[in-house]
């Protein structure tokens, strides 16, 4: 092949520069410094990296050149670089979560997920910005500062992981790996115009990952496009031992599932609870299209109902926090991160070191969900707040047993509306909650779902999402849906999403 | 906040007089897995602080436990071996509270779902069966060690600082609760201890834990509560810490009852607090206050899936299981043919272990229990020391025990060599050769000796020759005295009788 231009480069998919990649047309030297050099053109106005790892992906990118020139068979993503959510520890490079507490906190191990990156030959570009400890649905709540979204840099990337997102769609890198607690994978994806995936609960391993609620984190793909994220997928999902609650099987034939092109005879079902009211008008006219052109390849589309939907935000906002009181315990001063003495004590005591440490390295809505968490688990009140939450915990599964009796995925836009701008909900918590309205269900029972690009909405020009949702380890059947919506949609507009997104070096 | 009494302690007795002790025991037994509970960490005992640590035990962010099999297996024996039910389907929680040592902020353990329940051992007090029945035996991780640096006692109090060792932080634990106890209250203490000892003598006999109280790999809190005698309701308990020896269970029962009631009837209320025990004054002072409206905010492990052992599995366990202690002391008292009453005193002196090994030893069952049970015991009384914190072993018993049978010590010598023994001065023979204590046994040092006694003794001799053998007791004593107990005393008989015949 001939010769591109970094500008080309940058935006090649996943797939096609690591064909590239194979046949020598390009180094993985040049693909990652292409991509350095877009970050550093780019990124103060994005702000989607916390850290930059110049000199580690370079030295893996001249590992994985070296290795290929000596006739060394490489994994297929070998070479391609990525970005990683600040929330998955990374030995030698800072992990904060987004929080001041662990500010300069440096692990001394690899998550499970970035350990496969590195074994299959990524050259990690740095560490993605997030909502802190991944609780929001902006990036606001990041320690460091907001990011900003590639389409407007005056509104919200989504979030948790605006960072991972808004990097993949300002083509600051072709792949991230981003996590997914209620939807933090899959509305950053709609509202940036990507790709992202949340697995099946147990498909690609939690260890190291930070946890926010361990019962819902969900570590995944965030590309541009769904071949991308399947290639992805398959390299980090399967079993981990050193995650007990990882599946004991191994990743979803993705790639294959990403390949077919026939729809017909596949069972839809649109889910009432998710749409109608609450939903942005132009999300709602994209999502219908895309009904439509399933219906016209010859899917079966029906309507289900999944009656308790309408109680999972409430029940998410118990067990969420529950689970974070808990998991955020650790973050104490003793062994590792920020430490702060209470202001005008000589000799402090363990637990007043703690106190103020806490009250200093956490953010508003950190401190809010752990109260609300202690609260919630408090005797007296667990029956009412947790036990209550478990409860509709188990009639959601139910609801999603019974809707996969009938169809074979089920279908509704990612997010109820379009980014909003940056501050627009920042006192209004509950509003920022109702973001995840459609996509917190998958969640809580643990079934997988992918957000794709659905088009622009026709009264602000921004990206809408669609989501695809299937059973418990049939993940592969995301893969297969929305390669079909990509390819019908990009068919149709003749070109892809993304390409219609603003030049930012133009724009600065 | 805590009470320190003023009060003087009423005396047991006096107590019981009033007032039925209730006390339940709460047993932590460290395992002995090469692992600790949730990561490949190594448990080795002793190693230098935070040596012995990982991702996981010292929760950095990110890391994630997995459960050792090797623990549940020894959970599960457990509570078999204590007559238990094995829950077919159990999950860990966690016990939300802050404290440095103890990494996450929270301890993984069990709760509302036990891996054992609804068992019971019954242990024997002076003759006497009394039956515990045991609530639970749930499995937990341990917490690490604080060290408090400057205060005067190596408590927190007046410490300038503490220092943190996390190589115990998630060493497995079983902890075994009883149900409330009721039985005489003379008894009482005795069956506390006895409950203890025999516990220890189970997990021994399991091989899942070394057992040892010096070490905190056996430690055990009494709960203890007083009600008016005749009624129903129980009091508000105690529950005492830092009980690290049998003996020291029942000092702590004792005074405890005492303190209570002084309190009762002063018409004033028992805390309930934890306390701890100083072995020096064998009393307990409050520690820190703690109730039941701690609130640990309990809730089932997101990070770990159920324990769900299996049926068949269970059952192999079961045909692994030891003899049960009642059984095997059973069938020790009828090899060694003591009754009732002799058996009774080995297993109250806390000597059934060291007499059944020194007979394994070679010694007989009649001699290696009047070592442990007269010589050895009354040092360790003298000592304060329980039997087998003496530093005699089974084997030296049986050594010594081996020179009587030869004829080269007499029972007085060996109790010399004891002597020896407990000053540390080497193995039996090297003692007999050092102090010089072999009986003399040559006829020709003997004979003159005995020419000696008979022409020293001519009555008692006379006597002898009239066919009183009885009276050359006095005789052989008279040649003992001069040979400074080192004679063969049956054949300085032997030489008399010939001589006088």
């Amino acid at each position: 092949m001939s010769a591109l231009a970094d500008r080309d480069l940058i935006r090649l998919s996943a797939s096609d520069l690591a064909a590239r990649l194979a046949d020598g047309s390009v180094t993985s030297v040049q693909a990652t410094q292409a991509h350095l050099d877009r970050i550093a053109a780019v990124d103060g106005a994005v702000h989607a990296f916390l850290h930059v790892d110049a000199e580690g992906a370079l030295a893996t990118a001249a590992d994985v050149d070296a290795r290929r020139a000596a006739g060394e068979p490489l994994p297929t993503l070998a070479g391609v670089p990525i970005a990683v959510k600040d929330v998955l520890a990374t030995r030698g490079m800072p992990t904060t979560c987004g929080s001041r507490i662990l500010e300069g906190w440096v692990p001394p191990y690899d998550a499970t997920v970035v350990s496969r990156l590195r074994a299959a030959g990524l050259p990690i570009l740095g560490k993605t910005n997030m909502d802190e400890f991944a609780m929001g649905s902006s990036t606001e709540h990041s320690a460091y500062g907001p990011t900003h979204n590639p389409w407007d840099l005056d509104r919200i990337p989504g979030g948790s992981g605006g960072g991972s997102a808004a990097a993949v769609a300002a083509f600051e890198a072709p792949l991230a790996i981003g996590t997914d607690t209620g939807g933090s994978i899959r509305q950053p994806g709609a509202v940036t115009g990507t790709v992202g995936v949340k697995p099946t609960y147990g498909g690609v391993s939690r260890y190291g990952l930070v946890a926010l609620a361990s019962s819902l984190d969900q570590a995944g793909p965030v590309t541009r496009t769904v071949l991308d994220a399947a290639l992805l997928h398959e390299l980090i999902g399967g079993h981990d031992p050193r995650d007990s609650t990882s599946i004991d099987a191994p990743a979803p034939s993705a790639v294959e599932a990403a390949g077919r092109t026939d729809v017909a005879g596949l069972r839809v079902g649109v889910v009432r609870e998710l749409g109608g009211e609450g939903y942005q008008p132009g999300v709602s006219a994209r999502f219908d299209e895309v009904v439509a052109l399933l219906s016209e390849a010859g899917a079966e589309v029906v309507e289900v109902s999944c009656p308790s939907f309408e109680m999972a935000l409430a029940a998410y906002y118990l067990i969420l926090p529950s689970e974070a009181s808990s998991n955020l315990a650790k973050f104490d001063a003793m062994r590792y991160g920020l430490r702060v003495g209470p202001a005008g004590v000589d000799a402090p005591s363990a637990e007043q070191v703690m106190a103020a440490t806490r009250e200093a390295g956490f953010g508003d809505e950190v401190k809010r969900r752990i109260i609300l968490g202690t609260y919630a688990l408090s005797s007296g009140y667990y029956d009412a707040y947790y036990g209550s939450a478990q409860k509709v915990r188990t009639l959601i599964a139910r609801d999603f047993d019974a809707a996969f009796e009938k169809v074979d995925v089920l279908l509704s836009p990612t997010s109820p509306t379009t980014a909003f701008k940056l501050g627009a909900k920042l006192d209004d918590p509950l509003s920022m909650y109702l973001q995840d309205v459609a996509t917190i269900p998958a969640n809580l029972a643990g079934v997988p779902g992918i957000s794709v690009p659905s088009g622009l909405a026709d009264e602000d020009g921004l990206p809408t999402g669609v989501q695809v949702l299937a059973p418990a380890t049939a993940d592969a059947r995301l893969y297969h849906v929305g390669a079909f919506i990509e390819r019908a949609l990009d068919e149709r507009w003749g070109h892809t999403l993304l390409s219609q997104a603003p030049d930012l070096e133009v724009a600065r | 906040m805590s009470v320190t009494t003023d009060l003087e302690p009423v005396g047991f007795d006096e107590a019981l007089t009033r007032y039925e002790p209730v006390f339940g025991l709460e047993v932590h037994v460290e395992l002995g897995t090469a692992t600790k509970m949730f990561c490949a960490c190594d448990t080795t005992f002793g190693a230098e602080p935070n040596t012995q640590v990982c991702p996981v035990c010292l929760a950095l962010p990110g890391a994630l436990p997995v459960v050792n099999a090797t623990a549940v297996e020894s959970a599960i024996r457990i509570g078999l071996a204590l007559n238990c039910s094995i829950a077919s389907w159990c999950r860990f929680a966690r016990k939300n509270y802050f404290y440095p040592d103890m990494p996450k902020n929270f301890q993984t353990s069990q709760y509302d779902e036990p891996i054992a329940f609804d068992g019971w051992m019954d242990v024997e007090v002076d003759g006497e069966t009394f039956r515990v029945e045991i609530e639970r035996a749930h499995m937990e991780e341990d917490t690490g060690k604080s060290l408090h640096v400057g205060g005067s006692t190596g408590r927190i109090h007046g410490a300038s600082h503490s220092l943190l060792d996390y190589n115990r932080a998630g060493i497995p634990l079983v902890e075994i609760v009883t149900r409330p106890v009721v039985v005489p209250g003379d008894k009482a203490p005795a069956v506390a201890r006895a409950y203890v000892q025999q516990l220890r003598e189970l997990i021994l006999a399991l091989g899942v834990s070394d057992a040892r109280m010096d070490q905190g790999s056996l430690r055990c809190d009494v709960n203890l509560s007083l009600r008016p005698a005749g009624t129903e309701t129980l009091g508000t308990r105690s529950e005492t810490k830092n009980v690290n020896s049998f003996r020291s269970v029942e000092r702590a029962f004792r005074f405890e009852v005492g303190r209570h009631a002084s309190l009762l009837d002063a018409g004033r209320s028992v805390v309930q607090e934890t306390r701890h025990f100083h072995e020096d004054s064998g009393s307990t002072s409050s520690g820190r206050e703690k109730s039941d409206a701690e609130d640990y905010r309990y809730f089932p492990e997101p990070d770990l899936v159920p324990v769900v052992p299996d049926a068949a599995w269970i059952e192999e366990l079961r045909g692994t299981l030891p003899e049960q202690p009642s059984a095997r002391r059973s069938r020790l008292q009828a090899d060694w043919g003591l009754s009732d009453l002799d058996m009774r005193d080995v297993v109250g002196a806390g000597a059934l272990d060291l007499v059944a090994a020194t007979v394994e030893q070679g010694s007989s069952p009649a001699a290696a229990r009047k070592w442990w049970l007269g010589e050895l015991a009354r040092a360790a009384r003298e000592r304060d020391v329980a039997l087998d914190e003496l530093g005699v072993s089974p084997t030296q018993v049986a050594e010594v025990q081996g020179l009587v049978d030869a004829g080269r010590v007499n029972d007085k010598l060996a109790r010399q060599v004891f002597d020896g023994l407990l000053a540390g001065e080497g193995s039996p023979e090297e003692i007999v050769a050092a102090r010089g204590l072999e009986v003399v046994s040559d006829d020709g040092a003997l004979g003159e000796a005995v020419d000696r006694a008979i022409e020293a003794n001519p009555d008692v001799a006379e006597k002898i020759r009239g066919g009183k053998q009885a009276a050359a007791g006095a005789l052989i004593g008279a040649v003992m005295k001069e040979m400074r107990g080192q004679a063969d005393a049956g054949r300085v008989r032997e030489l008399i009788i010939e001589r006088l015949s």
